[in-house]
C-alpha cells in the first residue's frame, strides 16, 4: 500500500488502529476562514495568571530537572490533601498518587498495568476516542456497550451484567462523560458498583471532567461503598484549571495498583514535566476561586446551549456535567458525518459527528459550549439556518422534486 | 428575600461584563422567566444600582486625539460638609472622567480628559485650581493605557485553540 513498502513491516496491530475519525474534519475546518469552532474538546479559557506565573517563577528558580517518578512530594501532598476535600477519599501521597503526563497518559498506564493479553475491558459509548485504541494496544480485548439518549446516555449495570464474561476483567467508565456531558447518578452508580464487585472487576474511573458537574454534587465511582480499592481513579488539570497543554494529570488507586503504573511510567515516561507540576501545584493552592468562576460561565452556557437546540428542533438531553451538548440530528436526514462536513462548507460552523466516539454516536453530532456567549450565538444562528435548510430539501426530496 | 438578592447580583454580574445580553438570553442562563428578569433590571435602574450601559473602546485604536491626566488635589474640608461640597462641584464638570476621595498625601483624585495637553492645563489652571477650598494640585499626564475597567488592552492574548480537538 505505502509508497515506501515499509508498512508490512510495522506491527499489525498498530497497523489496524484506525486513525481518529477527527482528523479529516479538522483538515477541512483548519482551512476554512471565518470559521466558528465548537469543535474543541478544551475551555475556552487560558490558564489562569497566577498559575503561568508560578511556572515561570520556577524556571527562574532552576526547576528544570528530572523529578521523582511519581511526582513532586509537595504535589501528591497537596493532591491528597485536596482530594479529601473534593471526593472525601484519602490516598496515601507515597504510595496511592501517580503524578502523569494527562489523564490521557495515566490511562494508558492503568490498562497496561492491569491487562493481560485476551482479557476483556468494557467499555460504554459513545466514549473518548482513545478508551478502543488504548484497550487494543495493552492486548486488551474491548468490549463495548452502547447507550443512547433515552438512557441519557447513561451506562445501565444490566446491560454491562449482559456482556461480562469469565474473561472480562475492566471497566472503563467516564462521567462527566465526553461527548455526551451525560453525568450518573448515585444510585445507578451504587447498581455499577454491586456488579463490579459480584463480578470481581477493575475499575478504571476517568473522571477528568469531576468538577465541571452543574447540577448537585460530582459522584465519584471510587466513592461508592467498597469501591475504592478496585478503582483507579483518573483526575487531571485540563479542564477544570484551563491547562489542556501542559500535559498534567494523576491516578489515584491502592498501592499495588498505583506501583505498577509507576513501574511502566518510570521506563517509559520518566516523570512528568517539572514545570507543569510546579504550574498544578500553584493552581490547586490558589486556582480554586478560579476554577468555580470558570464553572460558572460554563454553567450559564450550557443552558443556552440546550435553548438553542430545542428552538433549532434538535432533541437535546441536558448535559449534566463536562462542556458538551450532544443533540440528536437525525431529524436532519443526514448522518453526522454529512452533517458535519456540510456544516463546515455551508455555514462554517465545525463541530464533531458522534460517530467519532462509538457507532452508537451516529446520528449525533458533539458541540462544545467553551465559547464566548457572542460566539455561541452566532453559531447556533448559522446552525438553525442549515438545519431548516435541511429539512427544507427533505420535503423536496419526499415531495419528488429532488 | 435572600434569594432574589442572589439572582440580583447574578444579573448585575452578567450584564456588568458584557451589557448587550439580552433579557432572553439572561433568562435562560439564569434559569429564571424572561418578565422575572425584566422587572429586576427595571427595578435595578429605578433605585440607582444599575447607571448606565457602556461600551468599553479602545481609543488609541481610532483617531481620535485624546489625553488622560490622572490630577492629585489637596483641599480644605469644609465645617459640616466635610468634602463632599467640593467633591461635587469638581464632579461636575464634564471634563472629569472618575473621581475619588482618598486617603494619605491628597485629598481628591481627579480623571480629567481632554483633547490636548494644554486643554488639560487649561482646565486645571482656569477651573480646578481656583475653586475655594482646593489647596494645590499635582498633575500626571498618562502616557499608555495598557489595561482599563478589567479589560488589557493589547490583543497578546489570542485564542491558540485547535479548530477541533478531542
Amino acid at each position: 500500500m505505502s509508497a515506501s513498502g515499509w508498512t508490512a513491516k510495522l506491527n499489525p496491530t498498530v497497523r489496524a488502529l484506525k486513525p481518529s475519525g477527527i482528523r479529516r474534519f479538522f483538515d477541512l475546518a483548519a482551512e476554512t476562514k471565518g470559521i466558528i469552532s465548537l469543535g474543541v474538546g478544551e475551555p475556552d479559557f487560558v490558564t489562569p495568571w497566577h498559575v503561568r506565573e508560578a511556572s515561570i517563577f520556577a524556571l527562574e528558580q532552576g526547576y528544570t530537572n528530572y523529578t521523582p517518578n511519581s511526582g513532586i512530594p509537595e504535589l501528591r501532598r497537596e493532591i491528597a490533601r485536596y482530594t479529601a476535600e473534593f471526593l472525601g477519599l484519602e490516598y496515601k501521597p507515597e504510595s496511592e498518587i501517580l503524578v502523569s503526563v494527562g489523564v490521557s497518559e495515566a490511562l494508558d498506564l492503568a490498562l497496561r498495568a492491569v491487562v493481560a493479553p485476551g482479557d476483556e475491558v468494557l467499555i460504554p459509548e459513545p466514549c473518548y476516542v482513545s478508551y478502543l485504541p488504548c484497550t487494543v494496544l495493552a492486548g486488551g480485548v474491548p468490549v463495548t456497550v452502547s447507550t443512547g439518549i433515552e438512557q441519557g446516555f447513561r451506562v445501565r449495570a444490566a446491560d454491562l451484567e449482559r456482556v461480562i464474561t469469565p474473561r472480562t476483567k475492566v471497566l472503563l467508565l467516564c462521567y462527566p462523560n465526553n461527548p455526551t456531558g451525560a453525568v450518573m447518578p448515585r444510585e445507578e452508580l451504587r447498581a455499577i458498583a454491586e456488579v463490579c464487585a459480584a463480578h470481581d472487576l477493575i475499575v478504571i474511573a476517568d473522571e477528568i471532567y469531576a468538577q465541571l458537574t452543574y447540577e448537585g454534587e460530582h459522584t465519584c465511582f471510587a466513592a461508592q461503598p467498597g469501591m475504592r480499592d478496585r478503582t483507579i481513579l483518573l483526575q487531571g488539570f485540563s479542564k477544570a484549571f484551563a491547562m489542556t497543554g501542559w500535559r498534567i494529570g494523576y491516578a489515584l488507586g491502592n498501592a499495588d495498583f498505583i506501583g505498577a503504573m509507576t513501574k511502566i511510567h518510570q521506563y517509559t515516561m520518566l516523570c512528568a514535566p517539572v514545570i507543569a507540576q510546579m504550574a498544578a501545584l500553584e493552581a490547586l493552592r490558589n486556582g480554586r476561586e478560579e476554577m468555580r468562576r470558570m464553572v460558572r460561565a460554563f454553567s450559564y452556557r450550557r443552558r443556552l446551549v440546550v435553548k438553542a437546540f430545542a428552538d433549532m428542533g434538535l432533541p437535546c438531553f441536558a448535559p449534566g456535567g463536562a462542556f458538551y451538548a450532544f443533540p440528536d440530528i437525525r431529524s436532519t436526514g443526514l448522518s453526522s458525518e454529512e452533517f458535519t462536513e456540510r456544516l463546515i462548507r455551508e455555514e462554517k460552523v465545525a463541530v464533531v459527528p458522534g460517530n467519532a466516539f462509538g457507532d452508537c454516536g451516529e446520528g449525533f453530532i458533539r458541540c462544545s459550549y467553551a465559547a464566548s456567549v457572542e460566539e455561541l450565538n452566532e453559531a447556533f444562528k448559522r446552525m438553525r439556518r442549515f438545519v431548516e435548510r435541511c429539512r427544507v430539501e427533505n420535503k423536496n426530496k419526499a415531495r419528488g422534486f429532488a | 428575600m435572600e434569594k432574589s438578592a442572589d439572582k440580583s447580583m447574578e444579573i448585575l454580574e452578567l450584564l456588568a461584563k458584557n451589557s448587550r445580553l439580552t433579557t432572553d438570553q439572561i433568562a435562560t442562563m439564569l434559569e429564571l422567566p424572561e418578565a422575572e428578569v425584566e422587572r429586576t433590571i427595571a427595578e435595578l435602574e429605578a433605585n440607582g444600582t444599575i447607571l448606565s450601559y457602556r461600551t468599553l473602546v479602545n481609543w488609541d485604536r481610532v483617531d481620535k486625539e485624546r489625553v488622560l491626566a490622572f490630577i492629585e488635589v489637596q483641599v480644605t474640608p469644609q465645617r459640616e460638609v466635610g468634602f463632599e461640597a467640593i467633591a461635587e462641584r469638581v464632579g461636575r464638570y464634564p471634563e472629569v472622567k472618575d473621581l475619588y476621595l482618598m486617603s494619605g498625601a491628597f485629598d481628591l483624585a481627579v480623571l480629567v480628559e481632554g483633547r490636548s495637553m494644554k486643554d488639560v492645563a487649561n482646565f486645571v489652571a482656569t477651573k480646578l485650581a481656583p475653586l475655594d477650598g482646593v489647596k494645590g494640585t499635582s498633575t500626571h499626564f498618562v502616557l499608555q493605557t495598557f489595561k482599563e475597567e478589567g479589560v488589557i488592552l493589547s490583543d497578546g492574548e489570542k485564542n491558540r485553540r485547535l479548530v477541533v480537538s478531542p
